[in-house]
């Protein structure tokens, strides 16, 4: 392999590993507030226990984000100098907000964590609110500084160099509205999806806390189901927003191989000699319809683009066709779930968490959301190669000089490996294995949450 | 260098820069102390050294994430202000700055690990070593950084002299090939120990653990003038230009001086066990000699030839970071005040 491409896989790595923490990060304190929301307004231990287990996966979590979004913020400059020099000026605004956002969340994060007992319970519940708040801007503000990638504007180049800076116009980029609405939809399904699919398990396989269990499916549900439901609406302007922009990323993820008519294509393989698809079902005027309401509308085809102005077709054909499935999946049993809980409501049916065909979906649909997320993020970023600015810089061109960088990678791959170890050992030694199926319910000063002082956390001879 | 600069000249890059500064300042206080109670907690010894580790956690706890988010805020200032000078230590200094990510991130997970580990055993253990391992070795590569910069070996080449640039010459020798940069680089490992020691003094709840921590200060502040009596003489001997911005013109010996009031009033609040004043006099001490790093750059942003105000990006992306600082302090500061009300004070203990 060449540096670039290490250096490019590298990128790819970190940001992947990254950004399922961040949107643990905003999905998870969204979850936390309501239970705690929910033991104050009903005084039900079961809910202050829920809180308080969420809070702690989430200290957890946290770090590991924390940790890995400042090798990002190296890493735009070790692996991408060129690109920095260039975009650092017109995309620092976003990055300078999120900066803030961090600092607010960081700050409030650590009173939420360590100060159950220092201050008032709404100042607490409070805390969690700006933390729910602080991590979801942090993230749109990012998602304004990649979608600045796909539709570049506030600059011009004038003989190599970037003049008529303007941040402010740079920031709120065309692709960006459609962009933070899909992500941050995405970090609620996933997170809900993922978090209700354990509390699935536990209650499938049954458990003696079912009670804690069903408020725990229950809030995740509440916080999944809907995102899930109009992530689709969001997919397809997200599409639209694409195919204005990024024809050439268009025609790559929907694999839509021909300049004419365009099919719906499901599945299927891309020849890229032949420009043929094997093993694909095309529903014909399909996508026209999608984009255009109208299926005789005519789309640029992946011929259209000069070969090398195009990113690799098979990956962003397949990574789109599991995005799709998965989110198609998710948003058929939101729906399922909602139309079962209305029929609740009127009296027919069993509650939703005794429902065990519903219990093993949503168990089996948990992962489905990070899939999903992955996917898109691969689509996104392999769609837009070779360019690391859409039509204005080339990947090739903005990677550092410094040789030899299968070090660095080797050195990144083993510490991710070694962090995603640590941190799944540690999640299933300390929230599921020691966790409520072994403590009394109610007994919440059983937890080894460290506050000041505690000795809970430390180790005695 | 800084003997050309007869006086301080305030423009937007001069703000931007100076802000940086004061967030590596902010830096160097607080998460600098985190990595010192790191190598406290490596050394600690004896029959109470639990107590010790857990005196220090306690400490770190609550505000390590907010503490680290500076180190941030000066990486994406530079990038966003300066991001000709961000591109160009990036590339030059890969290899050190790669050593320091990997502390980060062990030092920060493992910590984290560590106090959510709730079981006691080899493995809970192990986080902590790890930990502590990475609060020794990532201060010293952030001195080794800085100590480069600030004696010119990363100056930015002419296109000629890249082509026949070695390897070595490039990537290697900036930082290994003078003794200076690295005896920065233990400077600031004292100085993040020292500072981290007279905090514990405040921060201790019995006795033993003051008068523990108490001669460890006295002990790292001396270790301390004796590197930075080593530094200058290496400065000296190596690069007389860096050595004369640190000694000559009215404004650096002022520095000096400051800094070694501040490390006399130290001294003596420790002897005293006025352990409130010590921590302060331990604070000053710290950002005198960061501030005298600063005066000595300035006006070089990169040492020997790149000032400041030439790698400055556009005005209205200063102007306009300038505007979101200012507002951003405006809902930080209080927010601050509040997590430091509710962890750093003793009432609210229940
Ligand atoms: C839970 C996660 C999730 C789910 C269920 C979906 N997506 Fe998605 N999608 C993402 C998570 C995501 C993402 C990871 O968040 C991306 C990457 C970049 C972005 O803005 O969102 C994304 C990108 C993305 C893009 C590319 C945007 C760009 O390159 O600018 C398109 C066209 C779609 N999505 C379309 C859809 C459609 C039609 C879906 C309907 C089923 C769908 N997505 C479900
Ligand atoms: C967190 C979710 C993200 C994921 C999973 C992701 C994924 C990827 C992948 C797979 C690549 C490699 C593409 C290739 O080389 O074929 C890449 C490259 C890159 N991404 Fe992203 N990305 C994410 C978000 C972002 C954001 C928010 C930014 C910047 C603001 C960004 C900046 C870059 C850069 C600079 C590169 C390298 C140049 C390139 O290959 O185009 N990414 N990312
Ligand atoms: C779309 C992609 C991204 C999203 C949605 C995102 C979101 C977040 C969130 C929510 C956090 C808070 C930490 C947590 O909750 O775990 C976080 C942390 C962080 N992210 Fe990302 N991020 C993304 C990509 C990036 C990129 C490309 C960079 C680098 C420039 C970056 C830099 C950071 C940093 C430095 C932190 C640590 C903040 C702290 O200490 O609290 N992130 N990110």
């Amino acid at each position: 392999m060449t540096d670039l491409l290490f250096a490019r896989s590298q990128m790819a790595m970190s940001l992947a590993f990254h950004i399922i923490f961040a949107v643990v990060g905003v999905g998870m304190p969204a979850l936390m507030v309501i239970a705690e929301w929910r033991w104050l307004t009903s005084r039900d231990p079961l809910h202050l226990e829920l809180a308080k287990r969420w809070a702690k996966g989430t200290a957890i979590l946290f770090a590991v984000g924390a940790v890995s979004g400042t090798v990002l913020s190296f890493e735009l400059g070790l692996l991408w100098p060129t690109f920095m020099e260039h975009a650092g000026a017109v995309i620092g605004m976003p990055f300078s907000l999120e900066g803030f956002a961090f600092f607010t969340e960081a700050i409030f994060l650590g009173i939420y964590l360590y100060g159950w007992k220092r201050i008032s319970p709404r100042a607490h519940l409070a805390a969690g609110v700006v933390v729910a708040v602080s991590g979801a801007l942090s993230g749109a503000f990012v998602v304004c500084a990649n979608a600045w990638m796909n539709a570049p504007t506030g600059f011009r180049i004038v003989n190599d160099v970037v003049t008529d800076v303007d941040p402010v116009a740079a920031m709120f980029n065309a692709a960006a509205p459609s962009q933070i609405v899909h992500m941050t939809l995405a970090s609620f399904a996933a997170t809900g999806f993922a978090v209700a699919g354990i509390h699935a398990f536990a209650l499938r396989r049954g458990t003696p806390h079912r009670a804690f269990h069903r408020a725990a499916l229950q809030i995740a549900l509440w916080v999944g189901l809907p995102a899930a439901l109009v992530q689709p609406l969001a997919g397809d302007w997200s599409a639209r927003s694409v195919a204005e922009r990024q024809p050439m990323k268009l025609a790559a993820m929907e694999g839509h191989l021909k300049t004419g008519p365009a099919a719906f294509v499901i599945g299927g393989w891309p020849n890229l000699e032949t420009l043929e698809h094997t093993g694909a079902i095309e529903i014909p005027g399909g996508l026209s319809f999608l984009l255009h309401g109208d299926s005789k509308a005519i789309v640029k085809g992946v011929d259209a683009f000069p070969p090398d102005e195009r990113p690799p077709l098979a990956i962003v054909h397949l990574a789109f066709q599991i995005m799709i499935a998965c989110g198609s999946v998710m948003a058929a049993l939101s729906l399922w779930g909602g139309w079962r809980s209305w029929r609740r409501r009127r009296g027919h049916g069993v509650a939703l968490p005794d429902d065990r065909r519903f219990l093993t979906a949503v168990v089996l649909a948990g992962p489905l959301g990070f899939i999903a997320l992955e996917a898109g993020w691969t689509v996104t970023e392999v769609g837009r190669q070779p360019w690391i600015v859409q039509g204005i810089m080339r990947t090739a061109d903005a990677v550092t000089p410094m040789p030899g960088l299968v070090v660095s990678f080797a050195v990144f791959t083993a510490l991710y490996i070694g962090l995603a170890v640590a941190v799944v050992f540690l999640l299933w030694r300390q929230i599921l294995k020691t966790g409520v199926s072994q403590t009394p319910l109610g007994l919440t000063s059983e937890l080894p949450i460290p506050t000041p002082g505690s000795t809970a956390s430390y180790p005695t001879p | 260098m800084a003997a050309a600069a007869t006086e301080l000249a305030w423009t937007l890059p001069h703000a931007v820069a100076g802000t940086m500064v004061l967030s590596l300042n902010a830096y160097v206080l607080l998460g600098g102390a985190d990595f010192g109670g790191g190598v406290w907690d490596l050394f600690a010894r004896g029959k109470d050294r639990d107590a010790q580790r857990m005196l220090i956690a306690d400490a770190i706890g609550p505000i390590w994430e907010a503490n680290h988010v500076w180190l941030i805020l000066v990486v994406v200032l530079l990038f966003s202000c300066f991001p000709k000078a961000f591109a160009h230590l990036a590339t030059e200094l890969h290899i050190p700055i790669t050593v320091m990510l990997v502390g980060i991130v062990l030092r920060g997970s493992a910590f984290t690990f560590r106090t959510y580990d709730s079981k006691r055993d080899h493995v809970q253990r192990r986080w902590g070593r790890i930990f502590s391992v990475a609060s020794l070795l990532t201060p010293v590569i952030l001195g080794v950084c800085l100590g480069a910069v600030a004696s010119g070996a990363v100056p930015i080449r002419s296109i000629e002299s890249l082509r026949t640039v070695t390897f070595g010459e490039r990537f290697i020798d900036p930082w290994a090939r003078s003794p200076f940069p690295w005896a920065v680089g233990l400077l600031t490992l004292v100085l993040f120990a020292f500072l981290a020691a007279s905090y514990l003094t405040v921060e201790a709840t019995d006795d033993r653990m003051r008068t523990l921590f108490r001669r460890r200060a006295q002990q790292s502040q001396v270790v301390l003038l004796v590197l930075a009596m080593a530094t200058l003489m290496i400065a000296r001997a190596e690069n007389p230009l860096l050595f004369q911005g640190l000694t000559q013109g009215r404004t650096a010996l002022t520095m000096h001086a400051i800094t070694a009031i501040a490390a006399a009033t130290s001294l003596w609040a420790l002897a005293t066990r006025r352990f409130q004043v010590a921590r302060l006099a331990a604070a000053a001490q710290a950002s005198f000699i960061l501030w005298g790093w600063a005066w000595t750059q300035y006006p070089w942003m990169l040492p020997p030839d790149r000032t400041i105000t030439e790698l400055a990006a556009p005005r209205i992306t200063l102007e306009i970071t300038l505007g979101m600082l200012a507002v951003g302090t405006m809902i930080l500061l209080p927010s601050f005040v509040y997590l430091f009300r509710v962890f750093k004070t003793r009432e609210g203990v229940e």
